[in-house]
């Protein structure tokens, strides 16, 4: 009896490898036949999650397109749109003009699509007494050359240094922007997410950290930089120091009722802002 | 297998003797041919995870060579000032990560040793036989729980509660990740330190009482010097899963690379090479020198783990040896 399992399960076994290459071949005829539009969107790591976001929208609204999203930096998007490599190029930069001469030379003609703002609160933890600082006291703090609230005028208290690791596009924002790309000291700590963020300087009180205005809530404290307080209104028309625009970019305008066009405009719509929102941007809209 | 399995449908003997226990291939194909072809499957899975450990030694050597070989591995092992990312002036100086992993693995182990080897004599003499058949599952049971869920605690309950019980600024720090990485290190400490106890024997222990000694005489100056060999190896493994650890750290020691000042401050805040690894190499641009550095400190870190891993082997096979010549 039990060499005859054994055979059983070896033969099982056998089968089962066959069976294998197979089973994966008839599952790939059905979608090969029903051809599916495809559209590449490559670029910016700040805009990656927007445009992966609003892939998954339109996967659930469009079920014939296929989205494929790579995020590895916004010169890789460029380049990817120059070589005719997609169809969408997201950027946390505007195109240089060296990329765009060379996008006109190859009889691509970029067009940017500003879809959402990006805008990074500096926050404290809510019982520090400090209401305002300027970029040069926020630089100064990173750099590690003020250690302490009383310098600021606030409690004796060292302060805990916050930043977000290197590779993420809030820290891309923050070190060009307000530390104009000077080395932060060695003491920083770095966490990996806008949420891990907010729960460290919502537990820390003598921390200061930075998120996306969408993380900004009633346990944390927004500070006013250079004296404008962030807000939507100053994000998006560019009085808050930390604030840029973020971009898609196609070759030419994309032809009306395309996909194309649907994705670069669908932040004007009411889904595509909330999804914005939910992402920790700042909307494009008149405020 | 049992004779009696061999029975060629002749009910009347119990036993089949004359059958060779080996049938030719004309005599029985089918059967033959399934069981080369079982044989070399089982055979070709064996070697794929053999050739899994080559293949990630290659290919890490291959991705860190052209570090390894940029002459910045001084550079790596001497300075401690880490600005990979940065544009025009980056820094690839590690020492700091090599430091933090020290730090956080030592901190583990000064508390993760003790408690596990007083937990395994207990575990082995102390405890009566019914109670540690619940225990131990329950402590193995430790090592189950995911990293990200340890790291959750270290975040938002440890740190907080360090910040206002212990004074501390930044409840994110080397002694936070060594607190966790000892829980975590513990459960593989006690399981394998208290496998070496009771393997020891009870001839050794009877032979100890005879002679006249107490329970801690025996304990002390006979049980555990006959099972140093698996306690060590119990320590190494277990320094081993602290070291190697990624998402715990990352969450829990804070990340800031600097090597701590004065050096025993644990209250301060440092930075893993697993978790610099982890965080950074995401976003790298692919064939970069950060993409190569980032490499180079996983080769760093493979030599480390490799290193002790042999060890631990070495002393778990002495301890092996030593049980079988027991016997």
């Amino acid at each position: 009896m039990k060499k005859q399992w054994q055979k059983v399960v070896q033969l099982v076994m056998v089968a089962g490898l066959c069976m294998v290459p197979c089973g994966a071949g008839a599952g790939e005829k059905p979608a090969a036949k029903e051809k599916k539009a495809k559209l590449q969107i490559e670029g910016s790591t700040t805009v990656g999650p927007i445009a992966d976001a609003f892939a998954e929208v339109f996967g659930r609204k469009y079920k014939n397109v296929s989205i494929t999203v790579k995020k590895t930096g916004s010169g890789d998007g460029a380049a990817a749109l120059i070589d005719g490599r997609c169809d969408i190029a997201t950027m946390s930069r505007f195109m240089k003009a060296k990329e765009f001469k060379k996008a006109v030379e190859k009889g691509i003609m970029p067009v940017a699509h500003a879809v959402a703002m990006d805008g990074v609160c500096v926050i404290v933890h809510p019982s520090n007494p400090v209401k305002a600082l300027s970029s040069e006291q926020i630089r100064k703090i990173y750099k590690g050359e003020i250690e302490n609230w009383r310098q600021l005028g606030g409690a004796n208290k060292v302060i805990v240094v916050i930043s977000r690791d290197t590779s993420s596009g809030t820290y891309e924002t923050f070190h060009k922007l307000l530390m104009k790309k000077q080395k932060v000291a060695k003491g920083v700590e770095y966490v990996n997410s806008n949420p891990q963020a907010h729960a460290r300087v919502k537990t820390t009180t003598g921390a200061i950290g930075y998120v996306g205005l969408g993380f900004v809530d009633k346990s944390v404290k927004a500070l006013k930089l250079d004296g404008v307080m962030p807000t939507r209104k100053t994000i998006a028309t560019g009085k808050y120091p930390i604030s840029r625009p973020l971009f898609m970019f196609t070759n030419g305008y994309p032809k009306l009722g395309s996909t194309i066009h649907a994705f670069v405009t669908f932040h004007l719509t009411e889904k595509g802002q909330e999804v914005i929102e939910a992402k920790g941007f700042v909307p494009v809209t008149n405020y | 297998m049992p004779n009696t399995t061999r029975q060629t449908g002749n009910a009347s003997k119990a036993v089949d003797f004359d059958r060779p226990l080996l049938l030719t291939p004309g005599e029985d194909m089918t059967g033959y041919l399934t069981a080369a072809i079982g044989k070399t499957l089982l055979l070709a899975v064996t070697c794929a995870s053999v050739l899994a450990v080559i293949l990630i030694f290659v290919f890490i050597t291959r991705e860190a060579w052209p570090f390894l070989t940029s002459g910045s591995l001084g550079e790596l092992l001497s300075s401690s000032n880490w600005y990979p990312a940065h544009d025009s002036a980056a820094e690839f100086g590690a020492l700091a990560l090599l430091a933090g992993s020290l730090y956080v693995t030592a901190g583990a182990l000064i508390i993760a040793v003790p408690v596990g080897l007083l937990a395994a004599v207990f575990l082995s003499d102390i405890v009566p036989f019914r109670l540690r058949q619940i225990v131990k599952p329950i402590i193995e049971l430790l090592a189950a729980i995911p990293s990200v869920a340890y790291g959750f605690f270290a975040y938002l309950v440890l740190a907080p509660w360090m910040q206002e019980n212990l004074g501390l600024p930044s409840g994110t720090n080397a002694l936070n990740a060594s607190l966790i990485l000892a829980i975590m290190a513990v459960p593989t400490i006690i399981s394998i330190a208290e496998d070496a106890l009771t393997a020891a024997g009870r001839e050794l222990r009877e032979g100890s009482y005879a002679l006249g000694a107490t329970r801690a005489e025996t304990l002390i100056k006979v049980v555990i010097p006959a099972a140093h060999s698996g306690i060590i190896a119990a320590v190494i493994l277990g320094m081993m899963r602290a070291i190697g650890e990624t998402m715990v750290v990352w969450m829990a020691s804070g990340n800031a690379a600097q090597v701590p000042s004065p050096w025993w401050d644990l209250s301060q805040s440092v930075r893993t090479m697993t978790a610099t690894i982890a965080g950074e190499m995401g976003e790298t641009v692919r064939g970069s020198q950060h993409y190569h550095c980032l490499f180079a400190l996983g080769f760093v870190l493979l030599v480390i783990t490799f290193t002790l891993n042999l060890i631990g082997e070495y002393f778990l096979s002495r301890a092996r040896r030593a049980r079988g010549g027991a016997k």
